[in-house]
């Protein structure tokens, strides 16, 4: 292999454990931009799933469009446990999407 | 609550949204007609594999304050690495493949989530390491010091353009004094982590394959030689 394709490879197997493996072991609380939308509300459990009581900017969040995708929240069909292999599937799709879109947009024949 | 990292559909309206859906775009545009000049047969994969890592890390929520975490936004990574307008093209289709696949990120919200953070975020990063290039020329220890500052500077004014768009159109639910104080606090302390990030991921590849660091093949003065279409 070349140096080039050592490094890429590497590359690619960093982001494969990342999203694969380390995955699993992220926080769950809400990020900042939650975190905000959050203030002033507090999370009910009703027979319906979980609602927001109070005053706060995520009372005005709508259902996503895509929620019914079998990768939503990052796991395979909702199962518990699976976000390492939705990880890698998203890293892999955004691999081919992105790495497509370059090689397309690439010159040709480009002095290096 | 689900699992979301980005702006849902809703919190801003939809006059907002479009108009800022139209920035976005108009922007990506720019950026596929720049970024052909920075990319060949050697800096097209690592783009791909640049992008594909952030989607990675993006996953990875640290913990900030207790019940809050944050995780990285990627601006000043990808712009040290591949520029400014690749770059911008890396966080977009990472936003786009979570808003669609993954039900992260409003398909309405799009627009503001690639401005924020695939737009804003990407070009506070890169002018920050531009202004600071001859700190990173001078070794690996000033290239992760300015990785470090010009991440944490990409993660703040991320979170101040999403001030903007609320103030601009937001659906209410909180004061934006209290939505700016909150924003800006957190995503100081978030900084910090994109900042670890970012130096760490920028170090190790200047240790194995420096030629590839866009920041690094820059000119040391003047204006950026960003290529000619050959």
């Amino acid at each position: 292999m070349t140096t080039s394709t050592r490094f890429y490879v590497g590359f690619l197997v960093v982001a494969l454990l990342v999203a694969g493996g380390l995955s699993s072991f992220a926080s769950s609380a809400p990020d900042g931009l939650d975190t905000v939308a959050l203030n002033g509300c507090q999370t009910v459990q009703t027979a319906g799933g979980e609602e927001l009581t109070g005053e706060c900017i995520a009372r005005n969040a709508t259902d996503h469009v895509t929620a019914g995708s079998p990768l939503a929240d990052y796991s395979l069909f909702g199962g518990d446990g699976t976000v390492g292999a939705a990880g890698i599937i998203g890293v892999l799709v955004t691999l081919v999407v992105a790495g497509g879109l370059f090689w397309l947009l690439r010159r040709r024949g480009a002095r290096t | 609550m689900t699992v979301a990292m980005h702006m849902s559909d809703g919190l801003v309206n939809a006059p907002t949204s479009l108009a800022f859906g139209l920035l976005a775009v108009l922007v990506l545009a720019v950026a596929v007609s720049r970024a052909r000049a920075d990319l060949d047969d050697r800096t097209a994969p690592m783009a791909g594999l640049v992008t594909a890592f952030v989607f990675a890390v993006q996953m990875i929520n640290f913990p900030i304050l207790p019940g809050a975490s944050g995780h990285l936004l990627g601006g000043a990574l990808v712009a040290i690495l591949v520029g400014p307008w690749v770059g911008s093209l890396c966080i977009a289709i990472v936003l786009v493949v979570q808003s669609i696949l993954f039900a992260d990120g409003g398909l309405t919200a799009l627009g503001l989530n690639v401005t924020n953070m695939a737009i804003v975020g990407v070009f506070t990063g890169y002018l920050v390491a531009r202004a600071l290039r001859g700190l990173a020329r001078r070794g690996r220890g000033g290239l992760v010091a300015v990785a470090f500052v010009a991440a944490f500077a990409n993660t703040v004014v991320a979170s101040l353009a999403f001030v903007v768009e609320y103030a601009v159109g937001g659906a209410g639910g909180a004061g934006l004094a209290t939505v700016f104080a909150l924003m800006v606090g957190l995503h100081a302390l978030i900084g910090i982590g994109e900042g670890l990030i970012t130096a760490a991921t920028v170090g190790a590849v200047a240790g194995t394959r420096p030629d590839l660091i866009y920041l690094l093949r820059q000119p040391a003065r003047g204006r950026a030689v960003t290529g000619s279409a050959s």
